[in-house]
């Protein structure tokens, strides 16, 4: 009876709120696009002023200072800014919609060795996070599964879609490792017990990736195992190994398992990688940094720690990026975490390539996004001005694949809907 | 009837010959007087009075006599203590000893557990358990016994450590007699803590909770000690309450509370002095960490002993997780009761939370550490008993007085010496007889075998009881460790043939004063007889500089305020300041100034303005930098210990944040890096009516009360929607359930509250209710966390009724939706910028929801919830810019004079206006830029976050670290015993849970 009115009362407000049907999905790029006179910030710290970039077929075609074809629709940029659009490298969008509502989650499967869950079928293209995300500038996200210990398969989509077979850019990435915690913490049991139980849940791991990969050296099996079937792709290094974790010996073990199988690695979190910034460059280690608004890890900690990390990463030759991982605002501020690093170290052209081609590097799909460079994708964001500010902060257009998107979302339907009630006209 | 039974106990010591006894005996009686003199003792009768050669006579259990040189009665039998000591033996008021462990009851499932299941016409709360009585539970047992009498203890307060209020506790011997022969007062004390221990009953589940039952209990004594019996036969009222009974005949015993730790010591006398008693105060032995605070308890104290052990900083990774204040305090813990008795503080010493071996090595640490030797027997004997009452029986060596004393061969606090004997009630038990005589020396050995005689010289040394030895064939240049085994006077030896280490001699026999005798076997198996003679003294070989280096290591004295990394050893101090040519943002009608100057001075803003000059005031050149206001949280939850959440009822408006303030968070430092100059703290959301809150100032390194923000208007927490309802958890047993019944949760209390007023002066005075009453009375607002419209509406509506103006609706993620009502009720609101979808009720929450309040004419703040948010609400408020257009003064001020607003503090904080408080920031860009950073924040125009400071700082903390990592590097190889590293937790809380946990590694 209860869930029942439960029902009820959730299917009343989401009729009585607007469901945002009428955003739609924008149809592909019809004829050339021409954006002029703008500040192009390419992404890879080149700034053209003054710019035009043209894009056709989906596909940047000339980034520069030449004026346009005739033919090219052509959009003035006088005074705005031109960026690339903006990626989430690990985000639960379109998994979870209401966080504490059990129904609406699907980012955490039972089990521990999951490699094979793929987050990609559970994509909720309809999600009203989304339109939220992407209004801000964000137009692509690594969509990452969570729970256990080998979560599962992330894939990078795209922030536009009818259905998330439409929506996906990038299918089945990476295998995501949850690195069970190596602090020693003062618990009711012996804190060297729970030590002993990681390490062993990680030599579990290791001892699954041995067999996956004796098994994979034979072509035909009586047997299918699909768990090592799906790890399939980082052996051939078509996949990337996301290991999640902070700590110093968390990464070092990292590395080591990435040593052993030649797996392209990247460390999601790196809370401390500045203290082992020089060994995780010498072995090609990139790092995801979750969430620039984050405590210090203890009490003595340098109390701006996550904020001089990206620079620290900078100077050292890290390949890094900032992400947004916030639960509450869903990874809305992204542009605005880069720019919270401009005011410990880094310029701002690098922050943007923070967020941009450094992430596309580490997603593993510079080849087509990530910069605004001909023969790219023409994924594209226009901003009045500084994306990364929050002030100035205010997107007119958005293209993914050439394809202007809607930049309307339930929260400006419902602001629109209470300026009315309030007769307020500005 | 129990004081009759000790007076007869006390009768039968002098009258012998009337000696009588209930008990029957299993076989003959043996009756003794135990008549003894112990003679040639140096007699340590108090911290103050040594006699030597003296002659100390007992009789019956107590001491008759002690005199210089003084006769043996003929019929006492005679002990030489020629070279022992005597002393009083210790008194522990906070033991344990002999008390089982009461049987818990198990608590079924996870709902609620609204009222005590003790069995009885006891009181409502399990936690309050002033009946139980001790010495109706106290059983002898040896084997604890014995474990105390080693350290020298002979009598203990022993209570049953459980509960808020446990009830009293019984002195006691350590005798092995009988039950009814140790005890020497059924009722020594009356004790307490802030641990609920093993009630199963949810109030209180936090520290404010606590705090607020001990209170009120308080209280409902008072009224029940008043009741007449007709009143309390009234159906509507108390009827027998055995546990206020119990609670107000206690009052008259000595009150010992277990605080346990220095903030809560100054917890515990808060109360001591709200209600007129003088609580004994067990420390948990970090309050030298605020002796200034101890000082002015002017309370005595019971202090442990209980210095940590070396943590194992062997593995770098490890210790990266331990905070440096972890690590200090296994340095500065033994400087404790050395600190105490230089302040001059009352202390007496407690053997809980050492073992028994770490109590002699931890005391004898402490008096290396500054602890006179004449405080530290005082703390251990005359302190103690005097404090109970009873230093007419124990606490010194004075006849008349029970003869409790130890045997020691030297003086006690001295490291070398053993503990032989402790005698209680007259009684002897042996601690380690075997160090009772000396057998130190140089001997001669003679071996007589059946065709040869060998010599050999003996050197025995080591120390009495613990000996060690090694022989010398005469002629012969090397030595043999010789195994010498004494068991009172009879003796073995063995030692091995040089030639062959398996070939053994092996010797027994009997000593008889300097004459060792005896037979035995050579190794080669013929038959031998022996003798021994004492030659010369042994020389101690000097060892003692070794020891004295150790002792004399390094440590760092300085206390940090807060004790952690980041205190200061020298408190910031209030500075007249002129800062010169800033972008002032002044929150007033004069808006942004560029170029301006700010005279601070004496805490206060003096003057506003180009070209200010103020000779001889400390000058900033501020040129490039912006001015601005302090930041003002109104929804904070930082800086408070023991729980954030009253969550057992529905209605706890008689907690206080406010008792609870934790000064040493580190949040409070970093938010000051940020620029957070003030913060409203909150109790959480789990109920309707939480606690009553607390504004404060970020007064680093101050401790509770002067991080209150002084003459500010009481305010209250309330809360609606998910969190009262409990959706979270599974079964809810508690009402409410729904939005329908928080309406009834709102309207049943302020009913009660307006009935309240109506009774007459003698009624119960009611915590929960007072504050209702305060609320009745527009003495006290509401800042009521709610998110969706129906619940705004229901609110204003129930307070209408009532008369009374809900001050602020925080969250109020659908404010937008309500805020012409809100205005017309006359409200504030105060939200996040752009938080959302984390549950079912902020679903419709939308960043325009500032913009949209502000242009319907409402005050709105931005706020934060959650320590990390509160380091950037510069960052949210711009986000109603972005989100809705304001303007930079009008977003500006969402984090700092529109809280001030609400709080009712505008006309100090808040902006920069001449006359008002000197809490302001210097930032070194916008202030509502993401790339501005603090680089300096004063408050009362004291600068309490200074960037370059900051550096400093870190550096500090790396070599204090680095210093105290080897130390412990060094402790360790040196063979002190190690714990293991573990992470030190910092203590997050958010509205609807407190998490211990470090961010950035989960």
């Amino acid at each position: 009876m209860k869930k029942i009115a439960f029902i009820i009362f959730l299917t009343t407000s989401l009729s009585t709120a607007f469901s945002q049907a009428n955003v739609l999905p924008a149809p592909p790029q019809q004829g050339i696009i021409a954006l002029t006179h703008a500040t192009i910030h390419v992404g890879n710290g080149q700034v053209i002023n003054n710019g035009t970039i043209v894009f056709t077929n989906g596909k940047i075609t000339s980034v520069g200072t030449a004026a346009p074809a005739s033919d090219a629709k052509v959009i003035d940029c006088t005074g705005k800014q031109v960026y690339p659009g903006l990626i989430l490298a690990d985000s639960y969008l379109g998994l979870i919609e209401i966080g504490a509502v059990r129904a609406e989650r699907d980012e955490d499967e039972i089990g521990n060795l999951n490699p094979d869950v793929r987050s990609v079928v559970a994509y909720n293209t309809d999600s009203k996070i989304i339109n939220t995300v992407r209004s801000n500038g964000v137009l692509l996200a690594n969509v990452v599964p969570d729970g256990g210990i080998l979560s599962g398969t992330s894939s990078v989509m795209q922030l536009d879609g009818w259905n998330w077979e439409d929506a996906v850019y990038k299918m089945d990435n990476g295998i995501h490792f949850r690195m069970p915690g190596l602090a020693p913490q003062s618990t009711k049991s012996p804190a060297t017990d729970l030590l002993k139980k990681a390490y062993d849940q990680i030599d579990g791991v290791r001892t699954f990736f041995r067999e996956a990969k004796a098994y994979l050296n034979e072509p035909t099996h009586v047997q299918t195992n699909i768990k090592f079937e799906s790890v399939k792709g980082l052996f051939d290094g078509s996949k990337i190994f996301f290991v999640h974790c902070n700590l110093v010996n968390e990464m070092m073990i990292a590395v080591e398992l990435a040593k052993e199988f030649g797996f392209r690695t990247v460390i999601v979190g790196g809370t401390d990688s500045y203290k082992i910034a020089d060994y995780l460059k010498q072995n090609n280690i990139a790092v995801v940094l979750n969430q620039m608004h984050t405590l210090p890890v203890m009490q003595d900690d340098d109390i701006d720690m996550y904020a001089k990390l990206p620079y620290q990463l900078q100077e050292t030759g890290v390949l890094y990026c900032i992400n947004d991982f916030d639960e509450m605002n869903r990874g809305r501020n992204l542009m605005f975490n880069a720019g919270v690093a401009v005011g410990f170290g880094l310029t701002k052209e690098q922050a943007l390539q923070a967020i941009t081609l450094n992430a596309a590097k580490i997603l593993g799909i510079d080849k087509t996004t990530g910069s605004l460079e001909a023969g790219k994708d023409a994924n594209i964001i226009v901003s009045e001005g500084d994306v990364l500010d929050i002030e100035t902060n205010k997107i007119t257009n958005a293209f993914i694949k050439g394809s202007e998107i809607n930049l309307d979302n339930k929260q400006k339907q419902l602001y629109e809907r209470y300026k009315t009630k309030y007769g307020i006209t500005k | 009837m129990k004081k009759y039974r000790l007076l007869c106990w006390c009768l039968c010591l002098f009258m012998a010959a009337s000696a009588q006894e209930t008990f029957p005996v299993n076989g003959v009686h043996d009756y003794r007087t135990n008549y003894f003199a112990f003679t040639h003792a140096t007699v340590v009768k108090d911290s103050k009075t040594t006699i030597p050669n003296a002659t100390l006579i007992i009789k019956e259990g107590k001491i008759i006599s002690i005199e210089n040189g003084g006769a043996v009665p003929k019929d006492a039998a005679v002990i030489d203590c020629k070279g022992k000591y005597i002393y009083p033996s210790f008194i522990d008021l906070y033991s344990d000893y002999g008390v089982a462990p009461q049987e818990q009851p198990q608590r079924s499932g996870f709902s609620q557990q609204m009222v005590s299941n003790t069995k009885g016409a006891y009181g409502w709360n399990q936690a309050i358990r002033p009946e139980t009585d001790a010495s109706k539970l106290f059983k002898v047992n040896d084997d604890k016994a014995k474990d105390l009498r080693s350290m020298g203890f002979g009598t203990v307060v022993s209570h049953v450590q459980d509960g808020i209020a446990r009830g009293t506790g019984t002195l006691v011997t350590l005798s092995d007699d009988k039950e009814n022969m140790d005890m020497l007062k059924d009722k020594a004390a009356a004790f307490y803590s802030f641990n609920k221990g093993s009630s199963t009953q949810d109030y209180p589940t936090s520290l404010m909770g606590a705090i607020a039952l001990l209170r009120q209990t308080y209280l409902d004594a008072q009224w029940y000690k008043n009741l007449t019996p007709v009143q309390k036969e009234k159906s509507t009222s108390e009827g027998t309450n055995l546990s206020l009974e119990a609670w107000n005949n206690n009052q008259s015993l000595p009150q010992i509370f277990d605080a346990a730790d220095k903030w809560n010591v100054l917890r515990a006398q808060k109360i001591a002095n709200e209600f007129g008693v003088p609580y004994i105060l067990r420390g948990g032995g970090n309050e030298y960490q605020r002796m200034d605070e101890m000082k002015a308890t002017k309370a005595s104290f019971i202090l442990p002993l209980n210095f940590p052990d070396a943590i194992d900083v062997e593995d770098p990774n490890a210790v990266r997780l331990v905070a440096l204040s972890v690590m200090k305090h296994w340095e500065m813990a033994p400087l404790e009761p050395g600190m105490f008795d230089k302040a001059g503080l009352n202390f007496t010493l407690t053997a809980s939370g050492t073992t028994s071996k770490e109590f002699l090595q931890n005391l004898r640490k402490a008096i290396d550490n500054g602890l006179s030797t004449t405080k530290a027997l005082d703390a251990l004997t005359k302190t103690p008993a005097t404090l109970i009452g009873v230093y007419d029986k124990i606490g010194s060596l004075d006849a008349g007085k029970l003869a409790n004393f130890i045997i020691a061969t030297g003086p006690i606090f001295e490291d070398s010496t053993v503990f032989l004997q402790n005698w209680i009630q007259g009684k002897k038990f042996i601690i380690d007889d075997a160090g009772w005589n000396d057998y130190r020396g140089n001997y001669k050995l003679t071996v007589k075998q059946p065709n040869q005689t060998k010599e050999y010289t003996v050197e025995v040394g080591g120390k009495p009881g613990k000996i060690s030895a090694t022989l010398k064939a005469s002629g012969d240049t090397a030595k043999t460790d010789i195994k010498i085994n004494i068991l009172n006077n009879s003796v073995n030896l063995s030692w091995s043939n040089k030639t062959d280490s398996s070939k053994v001699n092996h010797l027994t026999g009997i000593i008889s004063g300097n004459t060792w005798v005896g037979t035995g076997y050579a190794a080669n198996g013929e038959p031998l007889t022996w003798n021994m003679l004492y030659n010369s003294a042994y020389i101690a070989k000097a060892d003692t500089a070794k020891k004295d280096t150790a002792k004399k290591q390094d440590i760092n004295k300085t206390v940090y305020y807060p004790f952690n990394g980041y205190g200061f050893a020298e408190m910031p101090k209030q500075e007249d300041i002129l800062i010169k040519n800033a972008t002032v943002w002044t929150n007033e009608s004069a808006g942004i100034l560029p170029n301006t100057d700010v005279l601070i001075k004496g805490g206060k803003i003096a003057a506003i303005g180009k070209n200010i000059s103020a000779s001889g005031t400390k000058q900033i050149d501020a040129t490039g930098k912006y001015l601005s206001p302090g930041i003002i949280d109104e929804h904070s939850h930082i800086a408070i210990t023991g729980g954030v959440n009253e969550c057992s009822q529905s209605v706890t408006s008689e907690v206080r944040v406010a008792d609870v303030i934790d000064p040493e968070d580190i949040q409070i430092y970093r938010q000051l890096s940020d620029g957070v100059t003030s913060a409203h703290l909150l109790h959480g959301s789990c109920n309707t009516i939480g606690g009553q809150t607390q504004l404060i100032k970020m007064r680093w390194g101050k401790d509770a009360e002067d991080l209150k923000f002084a003459d500010w208007d009481p305010f209250i927490k309330f809360a609606l929607g998910e969190n009262v309802k409990r959706t979270f958890v599974n079964n809810n047993n508690r009402f409410p359930d729904t939005r329908m019944g928080v309406e009834q949760v709102l309207v049943d209390a302020f009913t009660r509250a307006e009935d309240y007023q109506k009774m007459d002066a003698n009624k119960r005075r009611d915590l929960e209710l007072d504050a209702l009453s305060e609320i009745l009375h527009h003495k006290r607002f509401i800042t009521c966390h709610s998110y969706v419209q129906s619940e705004i509406n229901m609110l204003l509506h129930v307070a209408d009724s009532f008369n009374f103006t809900v001050n602020t609706f925080t969250h109020i993620l659908e404010g937008y939706k309500m805020a012409d009502k809100m205005k017309a009720h006359g409200a504030y609101a105060s939200t996040f910028s752009d938080w959302w979808a984390y549950k079912a009720e902020v679903q419709d929450a939308i960043p325009y929801n500032i913009a949209l309040m502000t242009d319907v004419g409402l005050t709105v703040a931005v706020n934060s919830d959650d320590p990390e948010q509160a380091r950037h609400l510069n960052q949210e408020a711009a986000k109603s810019i972005k989100y809705g257009g304001l303007s930079e003064e009008q977003a500006f001020k969402t984090c700092t004079l529109n809280p001030a607003t609400m709080l009712h503090i505008a006309d100090r904080v808040g902006s920069i206006k001449v006359g008002k408080d000197a809490d302001v920031v210097l930032w070194n860009a916008n202030p509502l830029s993401v790339y501005a950073t603090v680089e300096k924040t004063w408050v009362d125009g004291i600068e309490y976050f200074d960037r370059g400071r900051d550096s400093i700082m870190r550096t500090r903390i790396a070599a204090e670290r680095n210093r105290l990592i080897q130390k412990m590097l060094t402790a360790k190889k040196g063979g002190a015993k190690t714990t293991p590293a573990v992470l030190t937790p910092d203590v997050i809380n958010e509205c609807e849970e407190d998490r211990r946990v470090s961010s950035g590694i989960q």
